[in-house]
This record gives structure tokens, C-alpha cells and sequence, in this order.
């Protein structure tokens, strides 16, 4: 690090200082200032705990009965999500992968059309489709996962593939059947326990997605967490503003450990590495 | 043990569920979105709605939209790259850039309505830095019209996802650049000034412009920051989709989304297209 800095390719101390320091206090603000708005006290200026408070008053549970129906909604539109990933997503994935690598390809360029096919555009061609889709399945909250699974194709792909990339599948899953192993044992002794961490990320960057689309929810008038906040922030703005708080907290934990999941792997990889 | 053709039949089978799905949920309303265009409320077969898009109102939306990408494009490349030059030579793995990374997708990749409110709490009527200035400069902001729920409001809140995002696709590329290019250069006796301008940059421009891509199409794309913040009008691509699909009373409007849909995926297309061929170049001396 010291020659590559004498070389002149990596900033000195002071320049990183300045360089991060001013966007970081950008940023600080909004969130500073997002933070210190669930604490004022109407337009008077003065502060208060009220807001917060309120939340665990006798009232709040009929008070908030909507936003916390539309919390209920989003979790288990994340959980029938993270259900599709791992039942259609990943069985896929793995198959590919071992049987079928010539269309990795193509099943790479599926899952990442939807960042090219936005959410805006698609939902000019769901709103049909859903109309059979409430036909089949009625209009439970849940039905929207089917739209979240291609939501989260991009993220879900990348953090699996990773993970498929980093193990030799096909080496391990062959060894496997010349011991006699059959498909099931082998992809829940073998494959599965080696894509934990991948699995584990799919997973949690599915909720995060999940967490926070709106603009699917809102176009087809469904009720989620997002499309709540925003109902409720024209009658109680501090409500609104804490959930929404709480739920950048939340994903931000989200993330923050996939991130960890994923240094763990890199760790770990290299350790193994080193013993061989 | 079963023999290898039997598991070959079987294993195309287990490509049919995501086949299926895929077309159910992706394909279908793709189609759809994109084909409503060209037909009317009764489907019979119209040129219409295309040419609907080109009249100067819609035109003028989409000029609002390319401008909007543009700009946020441009500044929010311009200062990610800063960051993550700032952040060269710190531990991939070491607290600072963990938090930096999780931060920044958290605000580039599931920010929408939170975004909005944070802005409405800062620089709002009633923001933390709307009254700041009013009281220390006496100053309002707002004196020349509400900007904030308006397109130069769009610019201000698009960078806070624009800028992480940068932050999330160019890093990559930046710590990639090998040690030894840079010991090159010094042994051949050249300055840092020499290897940003002979290395560095040259090998880092086709990844910089495909990031740049990449924003240019997020912020296009981008719909939920929009909704919540601009209650009036539609001077964006995806609020008009939005008018067009929530209007009740003018019929064939569902058909008027599609066309637009079409004028959105064509421009996303084209961009998406840019930025892969870009992305490939860059991947030659990634690994």
C-alpha cells in the first residue's frame, strides 16, 4: 500500500479525508434530517418523543390497523417471494449448471432482462395479466409475489451464480453419484450445505427488494408496505416517516450482512486454498 | 441407477417450471405492454397511439426524462467515481468499505418513497435545511416556486440513488487495476500524472462510460422517487405511464401506456445495449 501510494495510484490520507467527508456530509444530511423529523413537535419547532410513543399507545394497533396489515402483506409477499427463488429459481440454476451449460447464457440474459424491461413498463402488461391471476388464485395479498420473483431475478441470479461459480458443482456432484448417491441426497448432503452462503444472500436481497417496491403495488392498487407509507404520510407524516426509517434501517442490516456472508466466503475460499 | 438418456429426458423437465414462469410473468407482459400500443380500446389494429407519443406534449415529457438521466447520469458518475477513488487502498473487507457498500445499495436499490420523504424532511416546506437557510440567510429557498416537487427537485433526489449506485458498479473496476501496472510505469520512470493519463484512465474509460450507462437507465426507469414526490402533472415518462393507466374517464388511455412503454423499453434497450458492450471490454482484463 505505501509504494503503491509514493507511486502516486492510491489517494493520500488528506485527500481521502476531503473527498469522503464532504459526500459523506451530504448524505448525512437528509438522513440526519429525516431522523429529526419523527421527533418534531408539529410546525411550532419544538421536539417530542410523541411520535414514537404513540406507536406503543393503547390506541396504535386500531389507530395504524392499516400500516400494520400492509407490514403484514409485505412479509408475506417476501416470504412467498423468497419461496419462488428457492423452488423455481435455484433448482433451475443448479440444473444448468451441471446438465446444461451451453444455455447458461441464455438463462443468464433471461434474469437479466428484467433490469432492461422496468418495473414501470411491466406493469402495463400485468395489469391483464393479473386479471387472470385473480381469477385462478382469488385477489389474496400474496398473488403479487408472482410479480417479485421477476422483480428479484437480477439480484437472486448474481448472488447464487457467485456462489456457483466459487464451487466446483459438477466435480462435487459427480463424486457424489459414483459413490451412488441419488439427485435428492446429493443436492440436499452436497450442493445445497456448499450454496448456503449464496442461497442465504438470494434470499435476503429478495426481502430487501420485496421491502421496498412500490411501483408495481401501486399500479395494480395493491397494499404494501410502501404504498401505505405513502397513504399515511398525507394524515401523519411521522408515522410515516418512522416505518419508512425503521424499514431503511432494516434493509440496511440486510444488506450489511450479505456483505459479511459474502467476505466470510471469500475468507474461507482462500483459506481452503492454502491448505491444499 | 438410471441410464444417462432416461436422466436427460427427465432433466428437461425440470427446465419447464422456470420456462414457464418466465413466460407466464416476464414474456407475456412484456408482449403485452409493449403490444397494447398498437391497437385501440376494441383491438382492432391502430397506428395511433405511436403517433400520439410523438405529439409535442409527450415529446416534451420525454425530453424532461432525457434530461433528468442526463444530468444525474453525469454528476452522480462524476462524484461516485471520486468516492470510490477515495476509497482505493482501503481494506476491501474492513469496516468502511462494508458500510459504504451496504449504505449505498440500500439508497441506490430500495430507496423510492423513503427517498421522497427524506427529501420532503430536509429541503420540504417545513425542512431541517429549507428553515436553516431561511433563519441563518434569510433566504427561501422556495422563493421562485415549490422546485422540489418538480423536475430541478427530480435532479436533487435522483443523485442521492444515482451517486451510490456508481459507487456499487464502478468500484469493481477500480480496484482491478493491477499493482503491477503501476510499478510498470514507475520502473519505465513515469509520474502518478503519466499513469492516470496513459493507464489508468484509458483502461478505466469503457467501464466509466458503461456505468455512466447504467445510471442514465436507472434514472429513466425510475418511478417510485417520482410518484411520491410530483402530486401534479406528469413531466416524466413514468408518471405519464402512470396518468395514462390510473385515468378514468378518457377511454383508450391502458393503450395509450403501451405506446409509451414502447418508447421507454426502445430507449432502454438501445442503453442496456451500450452498456454490455462496454462492460465486455472492461471484462477482458478483469480477470
Amino acid at each position: 500500500m505505501t509504494s503503491a501510494h509514493r507511486i502516486g495510484t492510491e489517494p493520500g490520507k488528506v485527500t481521502r479525508a476531503i473527498i469522503l467527508g464532504v459526500v459523506g456530509l451530504l448524505f448525512a444530511i437528509p438522513i440526519i434530517a429525516m431522523i429529526q423529523f419523527t421527533f418534531r413537535d408539529g410546525l411550532g419547532g419544538g421536539l417530542t418523543l410523541d411520535h414514537w410513543t404513540g406507536l406503543f399507545g393503547e390506541d396504535a394497533a386500531r389507530t395504524y390497523r392499516s400500516l400494520f396489515q400492509a407490514i403484514g402483506n409485505s412479509a408475506v409477499l417476501a416470504v412467498v417471494t423468497v419461496a419462488i427463488v428457492l423452488v423455481i429459481l435455484l433448482p433451475t440454476m443448479i440444473l444448468v449448471h451441471i446438465q446444461f451449460p451451453k444455455i447458461k447464457r441464455v438463462l443468464e440474459f433471461i434474469c437479466i432482462v428484467p433490469i432492461t424491461v422496468p418495473a414501470i413498463v411491466l406493469v402495463v402488461g400485468l395489469a391483464p395479466v393479473y386479471s387472470v391471476v385473480v381469477k385462478l388464485f382469488g385477489s389474496g395479498a400474496w398473488t403479487l409475489a408472482f410479480a417479485y420473483g421477476i422483480t428479484v431475478l437480477p439480484y437472486a441470479y448474481r448472488s447464487i451464480q457467485a456462489n456457483l461459480d466459487a464451487v466446483p458443482v459438477v466435480t462435487l456432484s459427480e463424486a457424489a453419484r459414483s459413490l451412488g448417491a441419488g439427485w435428492v441426497t446429493i443436492l440436499r448432503t452436497v450442493l445445497l450445505p456448499n450454496l448456503r452462503r449464496g442461497v442465504l444472500a438470494a434470499c435476503f436481497i429478495s426481502v430487501a427488494v420485496v421491502l421496498g417496491e412500490f411501483t408495481l403495488a401501486s399500479l395494480l392498487n395493491r397494499v404494501n408496505l410502501q404504498t401505505a407509507l405513502l397513504q399515511i404520510s398525507q394524515s401523519d407524516p411521522y408515522v410515516a416517516v418512522i416505518f419508512a426509517f425503521l424499514a431503511l434501517l432494516l434493509v440496511f442490516v440486510l444488506l450489511l450482512l450479505i456483505g459479511r456472508l459474502g467476505s466470510l466466503q471469500t475468507r474461507s475460499v482462500g483459506r481452503n486454498r492454502k491448505e491444499s | 441407477m438410471q441410464s444417462p438418456k432416461s436422466r436427460g429426458t427427465g432433466a428437461v423437465l425440470g427446465l419447464l417450471p422456470f420456462s414457464a414462469y418466465v413466460i407466464l410473468f416476464l414474456a407475456i407482459p412484456t408482449v403485452l405492454a409493449v403490444g397494447t400500443g398498437f391497437f385501440t380500446e376494441d383491438g382492432a389494429f391502430t397506428l395511433d397511439n405511436i403517433v400520439g407519443v410523438f405529439a409535442p406534449n409527450v415529446l416534451s415529457t420525454f425530453g424532461n426524462s432525457f434530461f433528468v438521466s442526463a444530468v444525474t447520469a453525469v454528476i452522480g458518475a462524476i462524484v461516485g467515481a471520486l468516492v470510490c477513488y477515495a476509497l482505493l487502498g482501503t481494506k476491501a473487507e474492513g469496516a468502511l468499505r462494508t458500510i459504504i457498500d451496504s449504505l449505498s445499495s440500500v439508497l441506490a436499490q430500495f430507496g423510492g418513497v423513503m427517498l421522497a420523504f427524506m427529501f420532503i424532511a430536509t429541503l420540504g416546506n417545513q425542512g431541517l435545511i429549507t428553515k436553516f437557510i431561511f433563519e441563518t440567510f434569510g433566504v427561501n429557498i422556495f422563493e421562485n416556486g415549490q422546485w422540489l416537487y418538480q423536475v430541478p427537485g427530480l435532479l436533487v433526489v435522483y443523485l442521492f440513488f444515482q451517486v451510490p449506485l456508481m459507487i456499487i458498479t464502478f468500484m469493481p473496476a477500480l480496484s482491478g487495476l493491477k499493482a503491477t501496472w503501476a510499478e510498470a510505469n514507475a520502473t519505465l520512470g513515469g509520474t502518478s500524472f503519466t499513469y492516470w493519463t496513459r493507464i489508468a484512465i484509458p483502461v478505466l474509460a469503457p467501464s466509466f462510460i458503461g456505468s455512466l450507462l447504467l445510471l442514465f437507465a436507472n434514472a429513466f426507469s425510475s418511478y417510485a422517487t417520482a410518484a411520491a414526490l410530483v402530486s401534479q402533472g406528469a413531466p416524466i415518462v413514468p408518471l405519464q405511464i402512470r396518468s395514462a393507466l390510473v385515468s378514468e374517464t378518457v377511454l383508450g388511455r391502458e393503450n395509450m401506456a403501451g405506446a409509451l412503454a414502447l418508447g421507454m423499453i426502445v430507449v432502454m434497450i438501445i442503453v442496456m445495449w451500450g452498456y454490455s458492450v462496454l462492460q465486455s471490454r472492461t471484462s477482458r482484463w478483469q480477470k
